[in-house]
């Protein structure tokens, strides 16, 4: 994408180093000189969100884990030895508690800007598909790593998610022993959990590596969904993305902190400050919020073996988004009244899924999670296929610098097609 | 393929007016700075002994049953403190030394930082016979063997350090004595280390 | 080591006082009435433990609930600590030295008991849980965490409000009501031994008896010697064992949101700046 690296190694040592292996030079055309496009709103800067994130997890998780003890008898207990005695361990404790959650808003936005604007659409399939991959090993990571607490969610969560297991017919309840290493969740669960938790976050970031890498060969999508065609379309990533990216940081570390420093247990379940107990099982079962929709689609259909596969099935269904989407164009903001109420709407049942997976499987709850299923699934089999065929999007503008001209309005002769070029008057515009 | 040249104009509109956008940025990145170092801080402190740790700062043992020749080994943080209840041999060997002859002739007291390496200054001044010290070699932290040596004290078997009677390092790489921690009597019988 | 407190007597003179039978059938949760809320000195973003009442609540603590309900994660040291009642020292070795706890084994090889030190947490009142239910006919849970292990849910919409009001008290405002919830007039069905408590969570009878009277904790400081300053007290003391760094979290949150507000103002000028000569 970038054309010729404009990079000029300054000491002798840079010189050196270039020749030997060119790593400033290729974080200089990544991160400096790679061309963004000029039209990018706030909801593009969760990609930068979602990285801080994943380094403050894994940061504040090696840290946890040098006070941790991953046993039975001693999880809980160590878990509260950091609370209260270990320097700043209760900071560090609610940070990686509610990173994990943080963590899954960002995501959550980052998809939901990917599915209105038509992210996943060609050529970005390969990009869209990592990101699933990163979702789904996101979820597996916030799971286990909810476990390594061992209060009495944790237990009966576990319990829970590893029995979808054993509805699969003849191997489920051998495979179900092989995941819990025993008769039930114990000890040797906690262990692989914990060995899994620690790996499994090196592995996403490798997966991000390999998804920036992808986002860097296509270029970003922008909200008008009109590829970059010229210079004039784009801005350099520095300072222009950093900037902007680090504002919008700002913004979620503010999120981040009212929630770690003032309501550091509102996202989490009360229960968990109970110790396992195998023998009591908590009246009401209910998975970490940002699992609430699938556990509402897992819960909508009387068979167990038709949830688990439900639910599987709800994310299986977006590694073949790319292809079940026939729009014409690409980006949301281009399409018809249709499209953009079946999105909104699609964003409103999420919610609800999530509300009603807090709730029990009874009376009208379950026609509820049925409705709701149905339509998760009609969204991305039947409307977005059907829906492209019909529509009549509105027209495109011939390139993004005529649509940022034209939103601008007035302001054409200043900036003109040079972005960063009006070195006439900048400072008037402030 | 795009060719950037918008960057360099950016660095040029910088120099038109240097300044106000010059303080700002550097005011950002002067307090993004603070802001990365404020935060590194709790990831560095938690490694510090806990409150907890801190807390089991004492041990206490019984040495009424302690005869002549016999020796106990407590654990105070995490360290073995040697109690021995010496010879009349021992002691003789070890007021044999001059302080002046000894490669240490600190005391290595905690409770008297002054004090020199002589036996008495060493010895559990309630009992002269008796000796309290932490049972670590103080040149790479192994545990010496008692009654061994050649000064008849501790022997390091690591690194070959040789303690005498009053466990005053005599030979070997151990540049210091062994170590004697804050202790007292809370009862005819039983000491308080720490 | 294992701990035995020398209070395990008065613990079964307290039990022949308590109901020996487990509570009654489970209800579902959510049908129980919900907890009051009242005005707590730590809620709040500038929000602070009260030390009086933190030293109250231990009092009636000590004197009353420890009969039966552990505090196993509280050290006697943590009294002392800041954030925390911040008793003087001498006040908690005095405390400490009322407990026993078991420590060894000696040089013989034998377990002996000892007075507790400031870094030995309050020993248990029963050796274990069975222990417990055997003598009590219930477990008393453990109250190093209940003020957080005990949040009525909120429902639609109270928990979207939550959020911008930051309550989060609703473990002592539920221990609150519970304590001062007993319906002495309530005649049990048949067959039914607990003790009839709207707020209880867990059903409507509870296997604990009414704890509090009024007058029965002399208070050195004059607060009121009733129920309800009884109750009040003590959910306070059990929300600090349970977040004894609350008032450090709340300190700092204030200091590290000032400091993201104004970075996050100069982050935007400078973004203005870098972006004022292109249009977007």
């Amino acid at each position: 994408m970038a054309g010729p690296s404009t990079y000029v190694p300054k000491s002798g040592f840079e010189r050196w180093l270039d020749a030997r292996l060119p790593v400033v030079r290729m974080m200089h055309g990544q991160f400096i000189e790679f061309p963004i496009p000029r039209n990018l709103n706030y909801m593009y800067t969760f990609g930068g969100i979602l990285m801080i994130m994943l380094v403050s997890q894994i940061i504040t998780g090696i840290v946890l884990v040098m006070h941790y003890t991953p046993h039975a008898d001693m999880a809980f207990s160590s878990v509260e030895h950091i609370m209260r005695d270990v320097n700043y361990g209760w900071l560090l404790r609610y940070m990686h508690a509610v990173g994990a959650s943080m963590f899954f808003i960002a995501v959550y936005l980052h998809i939901f800007r990917g599915l209105y604007y038509g992210s996943y659409k060609e050529p970005r399939e390969v990009l869209w598909i990592l990101g699933v991959v990163i979702f789904l090993l996101m979820m597996a990571t916030a799971f286990m790593g909810y476990v390594l607490v061992w209060g009495q969610m944790s237990f009966w969560g576990a319990t829970v998610i590893t029995n979808f297991f054993s509805v699969f017919p003849i191997v489920g309840d051998t495979l179900v022993q092989w995941l819990w290493g025993g008769f039930a969740v114990d000890n040797p669960t906690l262990n692989r959990f914990f060995s899994l938790h620690y790996l499994l976050p090196f592995m996403i970031f490798g997966v991000v590596i390999l998804h920036v890498w992808a986002l860097h060969v296509t270029g970003q999508t922008n909200p008008t969904g009109v590829e970059v065609k010229q210079k004039s379309d784009t801005v350099p990533f520095t300072p222009y993305a950093t900037v902007k990216d680090l504002f919008a940081m700002v913004l979620f570390l503010l999120l981040f902190s009212y929630f770690l420093f003032f309501l550091p247990n509102y996202l989490g379940h009360a229960d968990n400050y109970i110790e396992a107990d195998p023998l009591v099982t908590p009246t009401h079962i209910v998975p970490e919020w940002y699992f609430l929709p699938f556990y509402a689609i897992l819960r909508a259909v009387p068979s167990a073996l038709g949830g688990v596969l439900l639910m599987f099935g709800s994310i299986a269904v977006l590694f073949f988004l790319p292809w079940l989407d026939t729009s014409k164009v690409r980006s949301g903001a281009f399409r018809s009244i249709w499209f953009k109420a079946a999105f909104w709407l699609f964003a409103i049942n999420a919610v609800w899924l999530g509300w009603l997976g807090s709730k029990p499987a009874e009376g009208w709850y379950v026609p509820a999670m049925q409705i709701g299923t149905i339509y998760y699934f009609a969204y991305f089999l039947i409307i977005l296929p059907v829906l492209g065929l019909f529509e009549t999007p509105k027209p495109l503008p011939n390139s993004i610098t005529e649509s940022v001209l034209k939103k601008n309005g007035g302001q054409i002769a200043s900036g003109a097609g040079q972005p960063a070029g009006a070195t006439s008057a900048p400072e008037t515009k402030g | 393929m795009i060719k950037l040249s918008t960057q360099a104009e950016t660095q040029h509109d910088m120099q038109d007016e240097p300044t106000r956008r010059d303080f700002l940025f550097i005011a950002t990145a002067a307090m993004g700075a603070v802001g990365v170092g404020g935060l590194a801080w709790p990831f560095i402190a938690q490694m510090n002994p806990d409150a907890s740790a801190l807390a089991l700062a004492s041990s206490e043992v019984d040495i009424g049953s302690l005869q002549p020749g016999d020796q106990v080994s407590v654990m105070w943080r995490g360290k073995p403190v040697f109690i021995r209840y010496r010879t009349e041999e021992e002691i003789a060997a070890a007021e044999a030394v001059e302080v002046s002859d000894l490669p240490d002739p600190a005391g290595r007291l905690a409770s008297d930082e002054e004090a020199l390496a002589t036996n008495e200054a060493r010895s559990v001044p309630e009992n002269p016979a008796l000796i309290l010290m932490i049972g670590v070699c103080t040149h790479l932290g192994c545990i010496p063997l008692s009654e061994a040596g050649e000064f008849g004290g501790w022997f390091c078997p690591c690194h070959g350090s040789h303690y005498d009677t009053a466990g005053r390092i005599r030979r070997g790489p151990a540049p210091e004595n062994l170590p004697i921690p804050q202790y007292e009597f809370i009862s005819d019988t039983t000491i308080r280390i720490g | 080591m294992a701990f035995f407190s020398s209070r395990s007597l008065k613990s079964l003179v307290i039990a022949a006082a308590v109901a020996l039978v487990p509570a009654g059938s489970a209800f579902a949760a959510g049908d129980s009435k919900p907890p009051r809320m009242q005005d707590w000195s730590f809620a709040g973003v500038f929000g602070t433990y009260d030390r009086a009442q933190l030293q109250r609540g231990y009092q009636v603590f000590a004197e009353n609930c420890s009969a039966c309900h552990a505090l196993s994660r509280i050290a006697f040291r943590n009294l002392m600590e800041p954030g925390g009642p911040e008793f003087s020292e001498a006040e908690v070795r005095a405390i400490a030295a009322n407990y026993f706890v078991m420590d060894g084994p000696d040089s013989f090889g034998d377990m002996f008991e000892r007075e507790a030190r400031l870094s030995d947490r309050f020993p248990p009142p029963f050796p274990n849980q069975e222990a417990a239910v055997a003598a009590m006919g219930a477990y008393p849970p453990d109250f190093s965490l209940l003020a957080k292990a005990r949040a009525p849910t909120r429902g639609f919409p109270g928990f979207v409000i939550d959020i911008f009001t930051q309550y989060q008290e609703n473990g002592p405002d539920y221990i609150y009501s519970l304590l001062t919830g007993y319906d002495e007039e309530h005649v049990n069905p048949e067959g039914e031994l607990g003790h009839y408590n709207p707020y209880f969570m867990a059903g409507e009878y509870i296997a604990m008896a009414p704890p509090l009277f009024d007058g029965m904790h002399v208070y050195q400081d004059g607060s009121p010697e009733t129920i309800d300053q009884y109750a009040r007290d003590v959910s306070a003391f059990m929300m600090w064992a349970a977040e004894p760094h609350l008032e450090q979290r709340k300190e700092m949150g204030f200091r590290v949101m000032a400091f993201l507000l104004i970075f996050g103002g100069l982050v935007y000028m400078t973004k203005r700046r870098v972006w004022s000569a292109v249009d977007h």
